[in-house]
C-alpha cells in the first residue's frame, strides 16, 4: 500500500511537469523564432540604415549595389490590409449579429458550419479562385491592363478574415448576459434598438479583438495574394495597381538567394517587422479580450 | 355596457380569466383581479406560486419566455394586453422593475435616457430635466448629481435599484410592475425603495411582488395572496393582517408554512 502511494505520487509528479512543459513549448518557440530572426535578420542594418530599410522606396535586392527600401512592400501590404478589413469588418460582425441574436436555432447551425468550413479551405485554393475567377473580373470591370491589383486581393483576403472575425464576434455577442435583453426590451426597446445600443456596447471589446485577429490573419497570409495582386514591388497610390506584400516577398525570392549573403539578411528583416506588426496587433487584441472578460463579471 | 365603463374608470386593470401555461404545465389558474387606480397592490405568497409570471404577462414580458402560453383578458384601460396590441408600445405603459438591479452598461445619464430617446417621448433639451426627476422621484438624485456620467456599474445594489426605478419613470408609465424589488437589498437600502413606492402610488398605479410578507404589510393598500397558482383572496392590507377570511392566508402570514 505504502509502495503504491509512493508510485502514485512520482506518476503525478511527471504528469504535472510534462503538461508543464507541453505548456511553455509554445512560448519557448515563439522566443527561439524570435531569436533567429534577429540573428539573421539584424545584420540587414549593418547594409542599410534602419531608417532607409523601412521608408527607403526602392526595393531592387538584385541590381549592383542592391537596394532594400521597404516602403513599396509595407505600402503592399497596408494597401490589401486596408482593403479586405473594410471589406469583412461591416460583414462580419453583421453577420456575427445575425447568427447571435435573430437567426433560428437551425439557421444557426448552417450558417456556423458554413463558416468553418471557409476557415478550412486551404489559401492556395483561395488564391487559385482569385486567379482564375475575381482578377479576371476586376480587370474587366475596371478597365485595367491586369485584374492583378491589390483590391483581387483584398476581395480575397476578406474571405479569409471572415471566419476569424465572425466566430469570435459572435461568441462575445453570445456571452452578453441576457438579463440586458430583458432590462432593455422591459423599457420599451425593439429588438434592433437592444442590438444597435445595448448589445455593440457590452459586446465591443470583443467586437474589436474579432476584428484585430482578423487583421492579424491577413497581414500573415502569403500564399493567395502572391497569386493574385500581381507581385509589383512598387509604392500603390490605389487599390487599382499591382502590389506585392512583405509577406509575398519573401516567399517568392527566397529560394533564390544565397544563404548568409545580404539579400538573404533583409529577406529576414523584412519577417522581423511583420513579427513586430503582428505581435502588436495581437497584443491590442488581448487587451480588449481582458478588458470584455472583466465587464461582464 | 354602463357598468362596464365605469368599470374601468375605478380599475387600471381588470383581470378575468387569466389562465397561464408553461408546456403542459399550468402555472395560473383562471385568475380574477382588479387593480384600483393610484394603489399599491401587494402580491404575496410561497415560491413557485406564480406571482412572478403573473406580473411579467401583464407588460407581455412573458413573450420572452418560449413555450408559455395565456388565456383569459388582461384589460388595461378596457383593452386586452394579452390580444393583438403593440408590445413595445404596451411596455412604455406598464414598467416593470427586477428583483436584480440590472443598469445597462452605459452611464448613470444614459440609463436614465435610453426609453425616452428610444421613445423620442421628449425633446432632446428636456432630457436633463426629465432625467432629474426620475431621478429624485426615485430619492437618488442627491447621491448621484455630481457623477451622472461615470458608469452606473459603480453605484451599490440599492443606488442601482433605485436607478433601475428611474429607469422606468423616466418612460413616464402608467403601471409600474414590481417583481421583488427589495430581495437582493439591505434593510435601509430597502426602506428607501419603500419610501419612493409609497410617493409613486400618487401618480401610477403599482402592483408589488414581494417575497416579504412584512413589506407587503407596510406599503401596500391591498394584498392579495397567490398559492400555487391560486388566486386564494385579495383584501385590504388591514383587515388582510388582522383577520384573513381563509385559513390558508392565515398560515402563510403567521409564517407557519412557505
Amino acid at each position: 500500500m505504502h509502495q503504491r502511494s509512493r508510485f502514485d505520487s512520482v506518476r503525478e509528479f511527471i504528469v504535472e511537469k510534462t503538461v508543464l512543459l507541453s505548456g511553455l513549448a509554445s512560448i519557448v518557440f515563439v522566443l527561439l523564432i524570435f531569436v533567429f530572426l534577429l540573428k539573421e535578420g539584424l545584420r540587414t542594418f549593418g547594409i542599410v540604415s534602419l531608417e532607409d530599410f523601412l521608408l527607403g522606396r526602392k526595393w531592387y535586392p538584385i541590381s549592383s549595389p542592391p537596394k532594400f527600401g521597404i516602403l513599396p512592400l509595407i505600402g503592399g501590404t497596408l494597401a490589401v490590409t486596408v482593403g479586405a478589413t473594410l471589406l469583412s469588418v461591416p460583414f462580419g460582425i453583421a453577420s456575427a449579429f445575425y447568427i447571435a441574436e435573430v437567426a433560428g436555432p437551425r439557421m444557426k447551425e448552417m450558417l456556423k458550419t458554413g463558416i468553418e468550413l471557409l476557415a478550412a479551405i486551404p489559401s492556395v485554393v483561395i488564391g487559385f479562385l482569385g486567379m482564375v475567377i475575381v482578377a479576371p473580373f476586376i480587370g474587366d470591370l475596371f478597365d485595367l491592363p491586369t485584374g492583378q491589383t491589390a483590391l483581387s486581393g483584398a476581395v480575397m483576403l476578406s474571405l479569409m478574415a471572415m471566419p476569424t472575425i465572425v466566430s469570435i464576434a459572435e461568441d462575445a455577442i453570445t456571452a452578453i448576459p441576457g438579463k440586458y435583453r430583458e432590462a432593455a426590451l422591459a423599457l420599451g426597446a425593439t429588438r434592433w434598438e437592444y442590438i444597435c445600443r445595448i448589445a455593440v456596447r457590452a459586446a465591443a471589446p470583443g467586437i474589436v479583438a474579432a476584428v484585430m485577429l482578423g487583421i492579424g490573419r491577413v497581414i500573415g497570409e502569403t500564399m493567395a495574394v502572391m497569386m493574385i495582386t500581381g507581385n509589383s514591388a512598387q509604392i500603390p497610390h490605389s487599390l487599382l495597381q499591382p502590389v506585392r506584400t512583405m509577406t509575398a516577398t519573401i516567399a517568392a525570392e527566397m529560394g533564390e538567394t544565397v544563404p548568409g549573403g545580404d539579400h538573404y539578411a533583409a529577406l529576414f528583416a523584412i519577417g522581423l517587422v511583420l513579427f513586430v506588426i503582428t505581435f502588436f496587433v495581437n497584443l491590442v487584441a488581448d487587451v480588449f479580450l481582458h478588458k470584455d472578460r472583466g465587464t461582464v463579471q | 355596457m354602463v357598468d362596464e365603463r365605469r368599470t374601468h374608470t375605478d380599475y387600471k386593470f381588470v383581470i378575468r380569466d387569466l389562465t397561464l401555461f408553461y408546456g403542459e404545465k399550468r402555472i395560473l389558474n383562471s385568475l380574477d383581479l382588479s387593480v384600483r387606480r393610484n394603489e399599491i397592490l401587494g402580491i404575496i405568497g410561497p415560491a413557485n406560486s406564480g406571482k412572478s409570471t403573473f406580473l411579467r404577462t401583464l407588460n407581455r414580458m412573458i413573450d420572452l419566455t418560449p413555450l408559455v402560453r395565456a388565456e383569459g383578458e388582461a384589460l388595461l384601460d378596457g383593452v386586452n394586453v394579452l390580444g393583438n396590441v403593440d408590445v413595445h408600445f404596451l411596455r412604455r405603459r406598464v414598467g416593470i422593475v427586477f428583483a436584480l438591479p440590472l443598469p445597462l452598461p452605459l452611464s448613470i445619464f444614459d440609463n436614465v435616457a435610453y426609453g425616452p430617446r428610444r421613445h423620442r417621448s421628449v425633446q432632446r433639451g428636456e432630457l436633463p430635466d426629465l432625467v432629474e426627476r426620475s431621478l429624485q422621484a426615485a430619492f437618488l438624485w442627491d447621491e448621484v448629481k455630481d457623477r451622472l456620467h461615470e458608469p452606473a456599474m459603480n453605484l451599490s445594489g440599492g443606488q442601482q435599484q433605485r436607478l433601475c426605478i428611474a429607469r422606468t419613470l423616466a418612460v413616464q408609465p402608467e403601471v409600474i410592475l414590481f417583481d421583488e424589488p427589495c430581495s437582493g437589498l439591505d434593510p435601509i437600502s430597502t426602506a428607501r425603495v419603500e419610501d419612493a413606492m409609497r410617493v409613486l402610488k400618487e401618480q401610477y398605479t403599482l402592483i408589488l411582488v414581494t417575497n416579504l410578507v412584512a413589506q407587503a404589510s407596510r406599503v401596500s393598500d391591498r394584498t392579495a395572496f397567490f398559492l400555487s397558482g391560486d388566486l386564494v383572496e385579495v383584501d385590504e392590507t388591514e383587515q388582510m393582517f388582522r383577520k384573513p377570511s381563509d385559513q390558508r392566508t392565515d398560515d402563510y402570514i403567521a409564517g407557519r408554512f412557505g
